[in-house]
C-alpha cells in the first residue's frame, strides 16, 4: 500500500510552520504511526513529493505501548496516540501528522504540555495524610491513576483554554484518586480547588471521554468526584 | 547543600521524596516527565515478605530466593538489606494510596517466578503505572513546598569532576538547549541501557543508554555487563518487544510447545516444584533448547486459557485487553505465542551497598546500577530495588552533603555541543550486539562482534557515537570474559558454572581510550 503523509512542520518555536508531503510505501498494515515516523527519520536521504530533502522529523515517545502519553499529536485531525494508530486505519492510504494545537509548539509534532503540570500542582493534588482504602475507593484510584497525561482530552474539550481558569479533564481524572482515598475532613483544599477549577467550568458535554486513548471511565469519575467534592460538602 | 537527582523514574521519585521527607532540596532532573518513564510500564507487582496468604513466608526465604535467582552473584549484605526493608516499602506505598487489593490479612499478593510464597504486591498488570502515579502525586507536595525542583526536559550532559570528585552536573533543556550547570552531589537513575538494543526490547526508547556511555568516558566504572535478561514471554509489536507479565504464569498460565503435534508443557514436566515459575534465565534457556528439538515445532505458546473468569477479570483484565488490542488474540480464550525478548539489565554502573560510586559524591540507583540482582533479576524485584536503592542513595548523598567542598563553586561552565548517536549506526550496534548475546552464546560470535564494533570505530563519528561504541565494547569484553555459564549469561563453549574463578563482579573501566576488565570478589555476608 503506498501512503501520502502530509506533516505540519515547524523548525522551533518561533518558525513559522509549513507542510511537508512524503510517500511512504509498506504491506504492513500493522505497522504504527511511530513506527512510520522512526522508519522516516531512519531512511538516508528522504525527500518529500517535490524532491526537497526531508530534514529529522521531530516527535516524542518512550513506551511504544500506550502507557506513557508522550506521542500525542493530531492524526488526521483526531488527537491520538501515534504509538496507537496502524496504517491499516488508513484505507485511502492518506495521513495527515499535525501537533496537538492547544499547546505551544517547540518543533514538529513537539508540544510543550507544562501547563498540564502545573495545572495538576494548582488545584493541589497530592494527599495530605494516609490514604484510607476502601473497596468501591479502590476501584476509582486505579481508574484515576491510569491518566497518561497526554493532552488529549484537552484538544477536544470546548472549555479548556491553556492558562485560563477551567483545568478539565486531565486535571479531574487524577484528582480521583485523592478525592476517594481521604477523608472528608482531610481534603479542604483539594475540594475547594476542584469546585473552583474543575466543577464551575465543565460542561459535561464528555468529548473527552470519547476520546481518551486509555479509554479511562471519564464519566463514572466525574459523577463520583462531584457526589464527593461537590454535592456531599452541600448537602450535608 | 544541594543534592541532584538524573532520572525520574522510580529510583529518582523515591530519591527526592527520601530527601524531601528530610527537608533537605533537592533538583530533579529528567530527559521527561515521571509519567513517561519505563517504570510506568512495570505490570506484575513488586516483592514483599508481608506474609498475607498464610504461607508462613518470611524475610529471610525472600532473601534466599532472591540470592539464588541471582545464581550468587549479588551482594548479600545488600540483598538483606533490600529484603528486610520490603515490608516497610510496600506498606509505604500503600499508604500513599497505591490501590492495591486488600483482604482481612492486609494486601493481596501473587505468585511470580523464582518464589514459592506469594509474595508480590500489584495492582492488575499495571503496577508500575500506579507506583508512579502516587510518588509523582507525592513529590508534587514536595514541589510547591519547594523542596523539589524539576528539571523536567532535560537531558544530562556530564558531571563536573574535580581530581576524582564529582563537584556537580551539567544538563541542557532538551527544547531550547540551553545548559545549566547543578552544583552539588549527583544521584543517577536514569534507567536501564534499552538504546543499546534499539527497538528490540520490552522497555523505553528514553532509556538511550548515552547517560551510562557518557558516564563511562567519565572514568565512572560499570560492572556486570554481560548479564542481560532476556523475559521469555515477549511478542514482537511494531518497533519493540511487548512484554506479557509474568503475572499470567503466577495466576496459572502454562507454557507450552507441540512436540510430535501435541502440547507438550515441557516446564512442568520438567521442573516439578516451581514448573512456569522458575526463574527467567531458566525459563528462556529452557524455550531455545525445546525449539531447536527436530520432533517440536519452533513457537511455544502461553496458555492462559484454564484462568478463573474472576481472576481475569479482578487481576488481569489490563493484560487480556493488551493481547487483544495488539495481537488480536483472546487469551482467555486461545493459547497465546511467546518468545523471549530482552527485558532487563542486571549490570550498569558499579554501586557498593551504600549506593556509592568509584567516584566520590556521586550515587547510582535503579535499574542504571548494578545491585541487588545478581545474574539473574526475579520479577518484582526491580520496582523494589528502583524505591529501595534510591531512598539508601539519597540517604548516603545526605550523610556527605555537609562537606564544605560541595558547597564550594563549580571549578567551570564550559558550554559543549550536543551529539546524538545518528539511527543508523544506532541500529548497527543493535545488531551486532543482538547477534553476539544472544541467551545462548558462545567466544567465536562475540570475538567477531568485538572486531566489527572496534571497526566501527571510525574517526568521522561524534562523541556521543563513539562513547556509545565503547559502552557496547565493553558489554560484549565483559561477557568474553567471564568463561563459565551462570543465570543470564549462558555459553555453549562453557556450560558450567565456576564458582571458584567466576564467582566474581566483572568490572569494567575506561582509561586513557583503553577499556580495562577486571573481576573482583563480592563482599562478605556479615553476620546480622
Ligand atoms: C514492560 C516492563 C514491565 C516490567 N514489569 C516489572 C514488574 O512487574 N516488576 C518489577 O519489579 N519490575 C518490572 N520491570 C522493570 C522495572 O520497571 C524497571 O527496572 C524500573 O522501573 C526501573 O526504574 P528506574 O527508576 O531505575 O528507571 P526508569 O523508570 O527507566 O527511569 C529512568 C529515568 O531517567 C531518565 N533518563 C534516562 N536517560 C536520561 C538522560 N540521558 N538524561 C536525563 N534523564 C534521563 C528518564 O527520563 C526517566 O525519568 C518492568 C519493565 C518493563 C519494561
Ligand atoms: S465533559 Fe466536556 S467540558 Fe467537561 S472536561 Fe470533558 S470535554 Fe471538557
Ligand atoms: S484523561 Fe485520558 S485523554 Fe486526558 S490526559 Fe488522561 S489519559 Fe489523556
Ligand atoms: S509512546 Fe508512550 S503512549 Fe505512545
Amino acid at each position: 500500500m503506498n501512503y501520502t503523509i502530509d506533516i505540519l512542520r515547524q523548525e522551533n518555536r518561533v518558525a513559522q510552520p509549513y507542510r511537508q508531503t512524503v510517500h511512504f510505501a509498506t504491506d504492513d498494515a500493522e505497522m504504527t504511526v511511530a513506527t512510520l515516523l522512526k522508519t522516516l527519520n531512519a531512511t538516508p536521504d528522504l525527500t518529500d513529493t517535490d524532491g526537497k530533502a526531508v530534514s529529522e522529523i521531530e516527535w516524542e515517545c518512550s513506551c511504544l505501548q500506550k502507557k506513557c502519553g508522550a506521542c500525542a499529536m493530531r492524526i488526521n485531525k483526531k488527537p491520538q496516540l501515534a504509538c496507537d494508530t496502524k496504517l491499516g486505519e488508513f484505507k485511502d492510504g492518506k495521513i495527515s501528522l499535525e501537533p496537538l494545537k492547544k499547546f505551544p509548539v517547540i518543533a514538529d509534532l513537539i508540544v510543550d504540555r507544562s501547563v498540564m503540570f502545573e495545572n495538576l500542582k494548582n488545584i493541589g493534588l497530592w494527599l495530605e495524610k494516609e490514604a484510607r482504602h476502601t473497596k468501591k475507593g479502590e476501584d476509582v484510584a486505579y481508574e484515576a491513576s491510569r491518566c497518561l497525561q497526554c493532552g488529549c482530552c484537552l484538544e477536544v474539550c470546548p472549555n479548556f483554554i491553556p492558562g485560563e481558569d477551567f483545568y478539565s479533564a486531565a486535571s479531574f481524572v487524577p484528582s480521583g484518586r485523592v478525592l476517594s482515598e481521604l477523608p472528608k475532613k482531610d481534603k479542604a483544599d483539594i475540594l475547594n480547588s476542584y469546585v473552583d477549577k474543575i466543577y464551575k467550568g465543565c460542561g459535561k458535554s464528555l468529548s473527552c471521554r470519547d476520546i481518551c486513548p486509555a479509554q479511562i471511565d471519564i464519566e463514572h469519575l466525574l459523577v463520583n468526584n462531584n457526589a464527593v467534592a461537590v454535592w456531599k460538602r452541600f448537602l450535608k | 547543600m544541594s543534592i541532584n537527582i538524573i532520572g525520574a523514574g522510580l529510583a529518582g521519585l523515591s530519591a527526592a521524596l527520601t530527601l524531601a521527607e528530610q527537608n533537605i532540596p533537592c533538583n530533579l532532573v529528567s530527559y521527561a516527565q515521571s509519567e513517561r518513564s519505563q517504570s510506568v510500564m512495570a505490570e506484575g507487582g513488586i516483592n514483599a515478605a508481608l506474609d498475607t496468604s498464610g504461607e508462613q513466608d518470611t524475610v529471610e526465604e525472600h532473601y534466599a530466593d532472591t540470592l539464588k535467582g541471582g545464581v550468587y552473584l549479588a551482594d548479600e549484605n545488600a540483598v538483606w538489606g533490600l529484603c528486610s526493608h520490603a515490608p516497610e516499602i510496600v506498606t509505604k506505598l500503600d499508604r500513599l494510596g497505591v490501590p492495591f487489593s486488600h483482604n482481612d490479612r492486609g494486601i493481596v499478593q501473587r505468585y511470580f517466578g523464582g518464589q514459592k510464597k506469594k509474595r508480590t504486591a500489584y495492582v492488575k498488570a499495571s503496577t508500575g503505572k500506579m507506583l508512579v502515579t502516587a510518588l509523582i502525586d507525592e513529590v508534587r507536595k514536595y514541589e510547591v513546598k519547594g523542596l523539589i525542583t524539576r528539571y523536567p526536559r532535560h537531558r544530562f550532559v556530564q558531571l563536573v569532576l574535580d581530581d576524582g570528585t564529582c563537584k556537580g552536573v551539567r544538563i541542557a533543556d532538551r527544547f531550547t538547549g540551553e545548559p545549566t550547570v547543578l552544583p552539588g552531589s549527583v544521584i543517577i537513575a536514569c534507567g536501564g541501557m534499552a538504546g543499546l538494543f534499539d527497538g528490540m526490547t520490552t522497555g523505553s526508547t528514553h532509556n538511550t543508554s548515552d547517560a551510562v556511555a557518557t558516564l563511562f568516558s567519565q572514568g565512572v566504572e560499570l560492572s556486570n555487563l554481560e548479564f542481560v535478561q532476556y523475559h521469555p514471554t515477549t511478542i514482537g509489536i511494531s518497533g519493540k518487544r511487548l512484554l506479557i507479565s509474568e503475572a499470567a504464569r503466577g495466576e496459572g498460565g502454562r507454557l507450552f510447545v507441540r512436540r510430535n503435534g501435541e502440547p507438550w508443557y515441557f516446564m512442568e514436566e520438567k521442573y516439578p516444584e516451581l514448573k512456569n515459575l522458575m526463574p527467567r534465565d531458566v525459563v528462556s534457556a529452557e524455550m531455545v533448547a525445546v525449539t531447536a528439538r527436530d520432533d517440536c515445532e519452533t513457537q511455544v505458546y502461553l496458555d492462559m486459557t484454564g484462568i478463573d473468569k474472576k481472576v481475569w477479570k479482578s487481576r488481569l483484565s489490563d493484560l487480556g485487553d493488551q493481547c487483544i488490542h495488539y495481537i488480536a488474540v483472546d487469551p482467555i480464550k486461545e493459547p497465546i505465542p511467546v518468545s523471549p525478548g530482552i527485558h532487563y539489565f542486571m549490570g550498569g554502573i558499579r554501586v557498593d551497598e551504600k549506593h556509592r560510586t568509584n567516584i566520590d559524591d556521586l550515587f547510582a540507583a535503579g535499574e542504571c546500577a548494578c545491585q541487588y540482582h545478581g545474574a539473574n533479576r526475579l520479577g518484582g524485584n526491580s520496582l523494589l530495588g528502583a524505591i529501595y536503592g534510591g531512598r539508601v542513595a539519597a540517604q548516603s548523598a545526605m550523610e556527605k552533603a555537609g562537606d564544605e567542598h560541595i558547597k564550594a563553586e563549580v571549578p567551570y561552565q564550559t558550554k559543549t555541543d550536543h551529539y546524538e548517536v545518528s539511527p543508523a549506526l544506532a541500529e548497527r550496534i543493535s545488531a551486532v550486539l543482538y547477534r553476539s548475546l544472544p541467551i545462548m552464546r558462545n567466544e567465536a560470535d562475540m570475538a567477531a562482534a568485538q572486531q566489527e564494533l572496534n571497526a566501527m570505530l571510525t574517526p568521522d563519528l561524534n562523541e556521543a557515537e563513539k562513547r556509545r561504541l565503547y559502552l557496547a565494547l565493553a558489554m560484549v569484553r565483559s561477557a568474553i570474559n567471564r568463561k563459565e555459564s551462570r543465570g543470564a549469561h549462558k555459553r555453549t563453549d562453557y556450560p558450567e558454572r565456576d564458582d571458584t574463578n567466576y564467582r566474581k563482579q566483572s568490572v569494567v573501566s575506561f582509561k586513557d581510550g583503553q577499556i580495562i576488565l577486571t573481576l573482583s570478589d563480592i563482599p562478605e555476608r556479615r553476620t546480622k
